[in-house]
C-alpha cells in the first residue's frame, strides 16, 4: 500500500533534516511511498498541528515540531 | 472474551513496571560522571595553569588563562545539563496541551500562565505563524497569545544558563523576572486595547484540527533522545558564541580602560536606554550569539540595566520575525506589539540603573 509522507513546514533548515530523515527511514523500511512538502501555511494548519516541522502519515500528524530518530521515524511510519 | 481482557491487562502492567532501559541506565551513569567532572573543574584549571604551563595567576595573562580554562568548560557543561533537561521536560509540554490549558482562560491570569508556558514550550520561530493562528483559532485570547509569543524567545534556558554561568544568580533572576513581567504585562495591555480587527480575517476562520496528541505514549526512552536532541542541536549552534564570550571577559581585563563604556553607556546618560532599545530590534541574534557583546559590555562599564535592555530587545523584538508575522497580523497591531514591549524593556533598563 502506498504510504503518503507529507513533510509541513514552510521552509526553514529543519523542515531539510526532517525531509532527509523521512525518506532515510522510508527507505529502510522498503515500503511504497510518497513525499510530498507542504508549505503553505493555511493548509498546514488545515492538519491541526500547530509546529514546524511535522510530518502527516497518510494525513494524520505523526511529528510536530522536532526531528525524531531515524528508527523513531520508522515506528511512526510503518 | 473477559479472560482475554485480564490478559491484556497484565500485559500492560508488566510493561509499565519492566526494568529501566539501558539507556536509562546509561543516562544516570552519564549524570554521575558530570557532576563528578564539574567538581573537577576548579582544582583541574587551576593546575593546567600553574603547573602544566607554568602560568603565575598573579600576572594579567596567567589569570586570563586560568580565567578561561575554569569559565568554558563550566558554562559548556551547565548548558549541556540545563538544555538536556528541559528538552525532556518539552518532550511533556506540547503546543496542543498548551493551547488546551489556555483556551477559554480568563484574561489575567491566563496571561501568566501564558508566560511561565512560553518557557518551557517548544517553539522556533519559523512555527510563529502556525502556532499564533493555531492559538486564537483555538480560542486563546489575542492577549494571552501575546503573552505567549514574546515569552517564548525571551525567557529561554539557554540564556538563563549564561547569564547564571558568567554573571551569577543575581542577573540570571533578574532577567528571569523582568522578562516574564514584561510577557505578562504587555500581553495583558494588548488585551486590553481589543486589537482583534487588527488580526487578518482569515486566522480566526482557519480549520483547526483537534490537534495531534502526540506525545502522550513517548517512553522514557524517546524522551531521553529528545533530550539529547536538544543537546546536539542548541550545543552545536551556539557553543562558539560562549567560547567568544569567555574569551571576551578573560581578555578584556585590563586591556581596555574599564570605565571606556562607562561615558556613553553608563548609568549618566540617560538616552542610552532608549538607545540599547532601538538599536537591538534590527539586530537579530539568538540569546547566545548576544552574550559575548553583554559580557564586553558589562565589563567595560556599561550599565547593567543598559545591557539588559540591549538584551532583551535583540531577543525579544526581532525584524524577520515581525515580517514572518505580517501574513496574520496588520501593520498596526505589529506597531502596537512593538511599541508596548519597547516600552517594558526600557522601563526594565531605567529600572535596574536606578536600583543597582
Amino acid at each position: 500500500m502506498l504510504k503518503k509522507l507529507q513533510i509541513l513546514g514552510t521552509g526553514c533548515s529543519k523542515c531539510k533534516r526532517l525531509t532527509e530523515q523521512v525518506e532515510q527511514a522510508a527507505k529502510e523500511l522498503g515500503i511504497e511511498h510518497q513525499i510530498e512538502k507542504v508549505t503553505d501555511i493555511e493548509q498546514i494548519i488545515s492538519f491541526g498541528g500547530m509546529t514546524t516541522p511535522a510530518l502527516a502519515v497518510d494525513g494524520q500528524i505523526k511529528v510536530a515540531g522536532n526531528i525524531p530518530s531515524v528508527d523513531e521515524l520508522k515506528r511512526l511510519i510503518a | 472474551m473477559k479472560a482475554e481482557l485480564i490478559l491484556q491487562r497484565r500485559a500492560t502492567a508488566k510493561r509499565r513496571w519492566r526494568r529501566p532501559s539501558r539507556k536509562v541506565l546509561l543516562m544516570t551513569v552519564a549524570l554521575a560522571g558530570w557532576s563528578f567532572l564539574y567538581g573537577l573543574l576548579q582544582p583541574l584549571s587551576s593546575w593546567i595553569t600553574q603547573s602544566l604551563l607554568r602560568l603565575s595567576v598573579d600576572t594579567h595573562f596567567g589569570s586570563a588563562v586560568e580565567f578561561f580554562i575554569y569559565e568554558a568548560p563550566k558554562v559548556l557543561m551547565l548548558l549541556i545539563l540545563v538544555v538536556f533537561g528541559v528538552g525532556m521536560l518539552r518532550s511533556f509540554v506540547t503546543p496542543e496541551r498548551t493551547r488546551k490549558i489556555l483556551a477559554g482562560k480568563r484574561e489575567s491570569v491566563g496571561n501568566v500562565l501564558a508566560s511561565v508556558l512560553g518557557v518551557f514550550t517548544p517553539f522556533c520561530s519559523c512555527s510563529a505563524v502556525p502556532l499564533f493562528i493555531g492559538f486564537v483559532a483555538g480560542g486563546v485570547p489575542l492577549g494571552v497569545t501575546f503573552s505567549f509569543l514574546i515569552a517564548a524567545p525571551m525567557v529561554n534556558e539557554v540564556a538563563l544558563v549564561l547569564l547564571f554561568g558568567l554573571f551569577g544568580w543575581r542577573v540570571a533572576a533578574l532577567y528571569l523576572s523582568t522578562g516574564m513581567l514584561i510577557a505578562i504585562v504587555a500581553g495583558w495591555t494588548i488585551g486590553r486595547l481589543h486589537m482583534e480587527k487588527y488580526v487578518e480575517e482569515w486566522a480566526f476562520k482557519a480549520q483547526v484540527g483537534s490537534g495531534p496528541m502526540l506525545d502522550a505514549r513517548l517512553s522514557w526512552d524517546d524522551r531521553i533522545s529528545r533530550g539529547l536532541q536538544a543537546v546536539r542541536e542548541i550545543v552545536s549552534k551556539v557553543w562558539i558564541y560562549i567560547l567568544i564570550g569567555i574569551a571576551v571577559g578573560a581578555n578584556i581585563h585590563g586591556y581596555v580602560p574599564a570605565d571606556f563604556m562607562a561615558s556613553f553607556m553608563g548609568k549618566g546618560a540617560w538616552w542610552s536606554v532608549p538607545l540599547a532599545v532601538l538599536l537591538g530590534i534590527p539586530m537579530y541574534s539568538n540569546a547566545a550569539g548576544i552574550i559575548p557583546v553583554v559580557h564586553a559590555l558589562l565589563e567595560k562599564g556599561a550599565a547593567l540595566g543598559t545591557v539588559l535592555a540591549f538584551m532583551m530587545s535583540v531577543i525579544a523584538l526581532s525584524l524577520p520575525e515581525m515580517i514572518i508575522l505580517r501574513k496574520v497580523l496588520k501593520l498596526r497591531l505589529i506597531l502596537t506589539f512593538v511599541g508596548v514591549v519597547g516600552f517594558g524593556i526600557l522601563i526594565v533598563g531605567y529600572l535596574f540603573n536606578l536600583l543597582l
